[in-house]
């Protein structure tokens, strides 16, 4: 029996021929990292243990992200806890902040995490990293701590669901707006502890940018991990950028999966999540009648230079509606300056948006952005939980950079078409 | 983990998600004392003040999903829940739970027949629920045998105390 590349990644970081789903395997891990909310509570748990040393200083990846710059008191003290950890330990994976961004553009964007890699990280969207070809998946601090200190993981191997996409997309239907209306379609369990593998003409066709978007929710529809096989696109962005050897994997034609779904994604329209599910999607235009307080455009989903690119070309000579505020979050620092050289970090400004150094910030309702009670906002973020952004009174709802770019402009959700015309 | 487990039944529903149990503008802290005064806060705020030792939380599918937070099954187990009940756990947060040693039970059986209020007592060595207040019981799925060690070696710290032999 074949095996998919998801099957054919953890067998060889487990020292085995085959694995098969529902079996544990305890898995060699080529990267871990961790944040500046979930690092703490690892770093105490090794430390308590008496250890003087980790597995491995080179494969220990610390990312102050979330509340940085700290946002108080008690975060700076967070960041802190990890600058310390990163000196005593030797760790040469530590970003401080003006060096950091978003873990989950960063890394892929300096080459620390490559095709065919298991990676680990106490963050649930760590499952961007299949778009490169890796397993990849969110743990919680303590899995962190004990592979800190023996390079290891168990796993259960996941059940493979494949998704093959085909036809062609309609103008403005990114990656997000293609995730979305999937876990639409399956429900925020719908994937639960299995392999979302994404495949088809309309993947192949998808830019790296879009494809990271789409395996970083594969969490929202409780998926273990999502992956896309590598092919050109793939390794034109690795090529340039990875830090250490990596390995190409395919599924075989005969690998065995529990479901398999076809999707024309040429029948997909802009979707918009609405409160207070991920998978409450609905296409853009049954949704232009809600008004908004807040635009955020940024995050580890849509934060990258693509992501940045198209809110700037709807963006481009109109103005903010003066009832709402567009918060613009670049995800990394290299992003942030590519930006700037391409002249969109002016369009925003003209456009009289908030521009904001790399943080998670608003997405978790941590600073830079929190909702006051009864207010909306439009974010290209990928959670719309209650008091995700803040208030539990207010509302998130979830959309691409196009969406979320026009919805500023309109002061309520808008199609793109309804700022720059088709 | 051989003691029997008891307290009064929370109820909640389906998909509660870890912004509810411990929202991020608390996140700031890893102290559980700080953690367990916000636990559940924003599915139901009064929770925190009600709960008491021992009290179990029973809730619907996908309990625990969202964030990888560590910090969700610390609040629980801090305000002293003894127990959580789901007809399903969302995968991290399972994971956290068995590490931290937070126990919890898949039944869907169980979350169908306990009422808010409800006294419940749980075996854990033998997953059997039993509903006192109704007089019912429920058998909770079992737990793979490869968990239960990492469980009974008193969780995964532990566990990997022994294997660095750092005793």
């Amino acid at each position: 029996m074949g095996m998919t590349i998801t099957q054919k990644i953890l067998a060889e970081h487990a020292g085995k021929e085959e694995v098969h789903p529902g079996e544990l395997i305890m898995c060699k891990v080529d990267i871990a990292l961790a944040n500046d909310v979930t690092a703490p509570i690892a770093i105490k748990q090794v430390r308590a243990l008496g250890a003087k040393k980790v597995w491995d200083n080179e494969r220990i990846a610390l990312v102050p992200d979330h509340f940085v710059p700290a946002k108080d008191i008690k975060a700076a003290e967070q960041v802190k806890m990890m600058r310390e950890f990163a000196r005593e330990y030797d760790i040469k994976l530590f970003w401080p902040e003006g060096r950091v961004g978003i873990e989950h553009a960063l890394l892929p964007e300096q080459g620390v995490v490559v095709p065919g890699d298991v990676v680990i990280g106490a963050d649930s969207h760590t499952c961007t990293y299949g778009a490169l070809g890796a397993f990849s998946t969110g743990v919680g601090s303590t899995d962190m701590a004990y592979a800190w200190l023996t390079g290891e993981v168990w796993f259960k191997v996941p059940e493979q669901m494949k998704f093959i996409y085909y036809g062609k997309r309609q103008k403005w239907v990114s990656g997000k707006d293609i995730i979305l209306y999937v876990i639409g379609m399956i429900g925020v369990d719908g994937a639960l502890y299995k392999t979302m593998e994404h495949t088809g003409e309309a993947i192949r066709e998808l830019p790296m940018d879009d494809r990271f978007t789409i395996c970083n929710m594969a969490i929202e529809a409780g998926a273990k991990n999502g992956i896309i096989e590598p092919d050109e696109k793939t390794l034109e962005y690795v090529k340039k950028r990875a830090k250490r050897p990596y390995k190409l994997y395919k599924s075989d034609p005969d690998a065995e999966y529990s479901e398999v779904y076809e999707i024309d994604v040429s029948k997909i329209e802009p979707q918009v999540a609405f409160p207070y599910l991920p998978s409450n999607t609905r296409p853009v235009t049954e949704a232009t009648h809600v008004t908004i307080d807040q635009v955020v455009i940024g995050s580890c989903t849509n934060g990258r230079i693509s992501d940045l690119r198209i809110a700037a070309q709807i963006l481009k000579g109109k103005k903010v509606n003066p009832n709402v505020r567009c918060i613009v979050i670049p995800a990394t620092q290299e992003i942030y300056r590519q930006a700037l050289k391409e002249g969109l970090i002016d369009i925003f400004l003209e456009a009289e948006c908030v521009v904001s150094t790399p943080t998670c910030g608003p997405c978790l309702g941590g600073h830079m952005g929190i909702l006051a009670k009864g207010e909306r906002a439009v974010a290209t973020t990928n959670r719309n939980f209650v008091g995700r952004m803040g208030h539990p009174e207010s509302e998130v709802y979830l959309a691409s950079p196009a969406v979320a770019a026009a919805s500023a402009v309109m002061g309520r959700i808008a199609h793109p078409d309804e700022v720059v015309g088709s | 983990m051989s003691e029997v487990l008891r307290g009064r039944a929370f109820k909640f529903g389906d998909d509660i998600n870890t912004d509810e149990i411990i929202p991020a503008r608390y996140l700031n802290t890893s102290d559980p004392k700080e953690l367990a005064k916000h636990v559940m806060e924003d599915a139901d705020p009064e929770f925190p003040k009600k709960v008491r030792e021992g009290d179990v939380i029973v809730a619907g599918k996908n309990f625990g999903c969202g964030s990888s937070r560590e910090h969700a099954p610390i609040a629980i187990k801090a305000a002293g829940v003894s127990a959580v009940i789901a007809k399903s756990f969302a995968r991290i947060f399972y994971r956290n739970a068995i590490n931290i040693g937070l126990p919890i039970f898949e039944s869907p059986e169980a979350v169908e027949g306990i009422e808010e209020g409800d006294v419940v007592e749980i075996n854990p060595e033998t997953g059997v629920i039993r509903n006192v207040t109704k007089g019912k019981e429920y058998k909770a799925n079992p737990i793979p045998a490869d968990i239960r060690r990492i469980m009974e070696a008193g969780g995964l710290m532990e566990y990997a105390k022994q294997k660095l032999g750092l005793k």
